[in-house]
């Protein structure tokens, strides 16, 4: 498996970039670490013939924590996310989502802007960012413009970024209270069967915010609303947290895979959205 | 006149001999990414092939149009059917008496199958060509349940054999089917079946896996014109075998051709057989005059080169109430995919299947083996196992679990009620082999108290107790298993591939000064043969190991053996290394005697050197003797210090061990957490125990990866549906358990040092003790069968049909 000719640009402006994907239109792509985008030109299953590698645009790098806002830049590796202490404690999830995904080698290299933009239902930064209600900033030829998260993914493999844009950094509110990302795989460099993010902020026995997502269950990520409205305003007591795992469940729809057929699936989202509550209530 | 003689202890510890853990000589350079892999292999002008392979796993050839891939620029030739048909190499024989198509001759017949071999200035270009040619399919109806293959109306797959009702392997009873083929005593069996007090019968299925090498398979194939000689350097695991296969297909004599096996990164079987790329490679060099190379990617070998496994085995079992075991009976529907390619010696279509008895003094059996086509890749190779032995163990271990359930006896009880007894070695199976020694209540015993299996038992019964109370969703699951390998193929009398007889040789030159070259039949893959065979020289010839060079696999150099697979390089080419080491040993003492002025006779060997008896300050090293052989003229022996040894084993070998694995499964998710896995073998006298102890890892771990995950799946279509490594489960080390070895040792009685060969008993007693802990987990709620690979969603499905979610 090797793939087809292609042309390679390492551009060091976001403007450069811009300015190839508006020269080469539909054969252009760019690429961050690789390590979605080389399988499938490996497999020859798209034809790229002009690469831009966004790895020497320095303005794409970095993660910045000012008043209470995180940004995150695209270019950032999930090996830094899972090593930032500043992120960490900013918002644990992203490490605990981070090191969930891949392996070492894969992290070293993958990037957030790559795993957000790539539309693939299976990875998990999408889920993670509809838990964190993220913002996604894209830069096109008519400048930038922001895109919430969770409007961003349509269908697998299609977003709200068009064609001439990239996507630039991300950005989301601090958080505070619980938090976890929980994830059943069948091995290390697996993607998810079933994965779960959840936010839960406690206040006086009563939960005052949520938010729960799910990876891999369905073409998009989903952000569960039925689940979020039973949550908060709960105790998240056992009925409740049995009454938001259904909630959760009712919206997901899993494709049978070699992962297995869909009622082990719901079953297993369940599960894991079970523990994703539990987890974050314990730490909320 | 000698210098003081060092204690005896001392001088065979400098030898590194049998029995050492002698550090690996190859890890040198595989450590340090030094290795030398074919396709590291770079030749001024070389070119590179690569298939167009059929996305259908059924389907008529229409047209095949190179037009525009021979446009490109870089592309060289694009072989197909035609153009092989005629050299007469469109089709070739495989190992088992069958013929596959080497490039799709007016039809495929499993996905992934070979159609074109495009031949381009690199791999790009190549990939490039391949992409380009257009072929035109209709497609067919796709067979892939082999039960329906000779129902009304099922697809016709081999039309060039349709109306043959006569096989390899004797008559064929419809097109679809390749053979039958039984062993041992039918209507006796039956008989014992209908009058037993009890009789157990479930159907066990052993999914169709594959040995995925880390390396994949490949060959640079180099025809030069000018003194007409071919060379041939690639993944072979039977290099010799290569050279004669070739030369019989081919028409180039047997002499001007070389086959070379350089470092190989793992076999366990895939290696074994003869692919199309090897033979369009040496016809692509042929007709451009430059060497070809052809290396697989991952998703080629996964789909295309030789599957493991495929067996359905319909078991009936009889005992006493009591628990003795009195019969067996075996029905097995073997999947051998679009061609019978699998590696068997001739006689045994089905390997040794006839092995199924396991360790268990069972007085009648009875077994037969369909062998059916279907649209699959071809194959049925012995994945780190003697010929389907890892089948007939997987089989009897579960039946002797089933039988316990329905005895309502513990199955570790129920072993040790049936096992063969020490005193009954040489014991002569109902299915006809002769099992060489044993001694299973021994280590049996000691695996059991190893790990408290009591105390265990009574775990699990709390354990479900509290399930019950809705306490835990965690069940606990004991995995038993006791194995006996058939290993060390074998006697010439009954055992040959393609009319080979399978003895194994070794050639051995000691140099002047003291060192020495032995050169072997086999070809290590990863086994550390220039370890272990320099271990056995080393005690048999008085030379440090340090010493003692290994070569193999260059069919030029090395004497002519069948290779390495199936266990057999100790039992048989390690036999021949002893053998050799005594001739160099006989003729050492003759020139120890001249220089000693003394009769033979009146020698002894010790250690390092010949002594005269009596009087221990007269002696001569090995190393001088070598060098005398070198510089003295001796009447009435040759000058030189030299021997080869061919060995015909007289007996197959029969290793065995007891295996127990402790599972933690989640009834919920289907996760499963490996508590203890406990793995004492018994391979007789044990050459470099750490050696050992790395084999028992690795097979343990391929074991758990089959038991666990690893499958090769097919969808309704005949699509591959696990063709890359992120769906074909091979083990990371996060998901390999710890391991505790153990051993006893039970020479063999007939193997010149007695060892008995150990590189594939952790696959084969691993894949039960692993699917019994999940298969015992369940007994409480009433499972007697399940489908491996146990991977989370089956186990899921176990615990829903048992009505374990609510
Ligand atoms: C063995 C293995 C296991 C893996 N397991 C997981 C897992 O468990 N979970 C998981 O989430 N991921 C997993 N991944 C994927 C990994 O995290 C990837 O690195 C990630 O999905 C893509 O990031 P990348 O930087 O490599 O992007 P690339 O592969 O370079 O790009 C992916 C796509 O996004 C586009 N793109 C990249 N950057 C931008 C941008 N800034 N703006 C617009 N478009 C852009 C590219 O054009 C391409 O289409 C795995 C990968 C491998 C090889």
């Amino acid at each position: 498996m090797v793939p087809g000719a292609f042309n390679y640009y390492r551009p060091d402006t976001v403007d450069d970039v811009i300015g190839l994907l508006g020269e080469w239109g539909d054969d252009a792509r760019v690429i961050a670490g690789g390590h979605s985008l080389i399988p499938v030109m490996k497999q020859r299953l798209s034809d790229i013939s002009h690469l831009i590698d966004l790895g020497g645009v320095e303005a794409l790098k970095g993660i910045i924590i000012d008043g209470g806002t995180v940004t995150i830049g695209a270019m950032t590796t999930q090996h830094e996310l899972i090593t930032n202490d500043a992120l960490a404690s900013a918002a644990p999830i992203i490490r605990e989502a981070s090191l969930q995904i891949a392996d070492p080698q894969v992290r070293y290299l993958g990037t957030i802007g790559g795993n957000v933009a790539n539309g693939d239902p299976a990875n998990d930064m999408p889920g993670l960012m509809q838990t964190l209600g993220a913002t996604y900033h894209l830069a096109g030829p008519n400048g930038g413009r922001t895109v919430a998260a969770r409007d961003f993914y349509e269908a697998a493999y299609f977003t709200a970024r068009e064609d001439d844009e990239i996507l630039t950094a991300v950005s989301f509110a601090a958080t505070s209270g619980g938090y976890a990302y929980e994830k059943q795989k069948r091995k290390i460099g697996d993607y998810a069967t079933a994965a779960a993010g959840v936010l839960l902020t406690m206040h006086g026995g009563s939960c005052s915010a949520a938010s729960v997502a799910l990876t891999n269950l369905s073409d998009t990520p989903v952000y569960c609303t039925d689940a979020v409205d039973i949550l908060v305003g709960s105790s998240v007591d056992d009925e409740a947290v049995a009454a938001a795992v259904k909630a959760a469940v009712d919206v997901s729809d899993p494709v049978a895979d070699t992962r297995g057929p869909v009622d082990f699936k719901k079953y297993v989202a369940g599960v894991i959205v079970k523990k994703a509550i539990e987890s974050a209530r314990s730490r909320a | 006149m000698n210098e003081a003689t060092p204690p005896k202890e001392e001088r065979t510890a400098a030898l590194s001999g049998l029995g050492t853990s002698r550090k690996r000589v190859e890890d040198a350079r595989f450590t340090q990414g030094k290795g030398n892999y074919v396709d590291d292999l770079k030749m001024p002008g070389m070119l590179f092939g690569d298939f167009v392979r059929s996305p259908y796993a059924h389907a008529r050839v229409k047209s095949i149009d190179t037009e525009k891939a021979m446009a490109l620029p870089g592309v060289h030739a694009v072989l197909t059917a035609a153009d092989l048909e005629p050299l007469g190499l469109h089709w070739m024989p495989t190992l088992a008496g069958d013929k596959q198509m080497v490039l799709a001759d007016g039809k495929v017949l499993f996905q992934a199958q070979e159609v074109a071999f495009v031949v381009a200035d690199d791999r790009y270009a190549a990939a490039d060509g391949v992409a380009a040619v257009k072929v035109e399919y209709e497609e067919l109806p796709v067979l892939v349940d082999p039960f329906k293959a000779e129902s009304d109306g099922a697809p016709v797959l081999r039309e060039d054999i349709a109306d043959q009702t006569e096989g390899a392997h004797g008559p064929r009873r419809h097109p679809n089917h390749i053979f039958t083929w039984e062993s041992g005593d039918r209507e006796a069996t039956e008989a014992v079946l209908a009058e037993a007090d009890v009789v157990a019968e479930e159907m066990i299925y052993y999914h169709r896996t594959h040995p995925c090498p880390l390396e994949p398979c490949g060959c640079v194939a180099s025809m030069d014109k000018v003194n007409g000689k071919l060379t041939v350097w690639g993944t072979f695991q039977a290099p010799h075998a290569v050279r004669t296969v070739a030369s019989l297909i081919s028409g180039i004599a047997e002499h001007n051709i070389r086959i070379i096996s350089p470092d190989i990164g793992g076999g366990f079987g895939n290696k074994v057989g003869v692919y199309p790329g090897y033979v369009c490679s040496i016809v692509a060099s042929i007709v451009t005059g430059v060497p070809v190379k052809w290396i697989e990617d991952r998703s080629d070998n996964l789909m295309a080169t030789a599957f493991a496994r495929d067996y359905w085995m319909k078991g009936r079992i009889s005992a006493t109430k009591d628990g003795k075991i009195t019969g067996l009976h075996c029905h097995t529907t073997a999947d051998h995919g679009a061609f019978d390619a699998c590696a068997d010696p001739t006689k045994f279509p089905a390997g040794f299947m006839n092995i199924c008895t396991g360790s268990y003094d069972i007085p009648t059996a009875y077994l037969a083996v369909d062998g059916i086509y279907t649209n699959k890749a071809p194959g049925g190779v012995a994945y780190r196992c003697s010929f389907r032995v890892t089948e007939a163990a997987y089989f009897i271990e579960r039946m002797i679990e089933i039988l316990a359930i329905k005895l309502g006896m513990d199955a570790a009880e129920l072993r040790v009620k049936n096992f063969i007894k020490k005193d009954q070695f040489p014991y002569q199976s109902a299915l006809g082999w002769e099992y060489d020694s044993g001694d299973y209540h021994t280590g049996w015993d000691k695996a059991l108290k190893a790990v408290g299996y009591e105390d265990l038992r009574k775990e699990q019964a709390a354990r479900v107790e509290a399930f019950k109370r809705g306490e835990t969703r965690m069940l606990l699951g004991i995995g038993l298993s006791h194995f006996t390998e058939i290993v060390g193929a074998g006697p010439v009398k009954n055992c040959d591939i393609l009319g080979l007889g399978m003895f194994d040789s070794c050639e051995i030159r000691i140099h002047p000064t003291g060192s020495a070259i032995a050169r072997l039949g086999t070809i290590s893959q990863g086994q550390g043969h220039a370890t272990t065979f320099a271990q056995i020289l080393a005690s048999e010839i008085g030379l440090p190991a340090e010493d003692i060079t290994l070569e193999e696999g260059d069919t030029d150099t090395a004497p002519y053996g069948l290779g390495t697979y199936g266990s057999r390089s100790t039992p048989v080419a390690g036999a021949a290394t002893a053998m050799a080491g005594r001739k160099i040993r006989a003729k050492a003492q003759m020139i120890a005697a001249y220089l000693l002025e003394v009769h033979d006779n009146d020698l002894e060997w010790d250690v390092d050197r010949f002594v005269v008896k009596g009087s221990p300050e007269r002696f001569k090293t090995m190393k001088e003797i070598a060098f005398a052989s070198y510089n003295q003229a001796i009447p009435g022996v040759e000058p030189g210090l030299e021997a080869v040894s061919y060995y015909d084993p007289p007996n197959m070998t029969y290793p065995f061990g007891s295996y127990i694995c402790v599972m933690e499964i989640n009834v919920d998710t289907g996760t499963t957490e490996i508590r203890q896995v406990y793995a004492l073998d018994d391979c007789g006298t044990r050459i470099n125990p750490m050696i050992i102890e790395g084999q028992v890892h690795g097979g343990l771990t391929e074991a758990l990866a089959i038991a666990m995950g690893q499958e090769i799946a097919y969808d309704e279509q005949g699509n591959v549906t696990t063709g890359t490594l992120m769906d074909f489960f091979v083990p990371t080390a996060v998901e390999t358990p710890n391991y505790q070895t153990d051993y006893t040792v039970t020479p063999s009685p007939h193997h010149p040092i007695g060892a008995k060969g150990v590189g594939e008993s952790p696959n084969v007693g691993g894949v039960p003790a692993f699917s019994n802990a999940v298969h015992d987990a369940f007994r409480a709620f009433g499972l007697t069968q399940s489908n491996m690979p146990h991977d989370h969603w089956r186990i899921w499905k176990t615990a829903q049909s048992l009505g374990l979610h609510d």
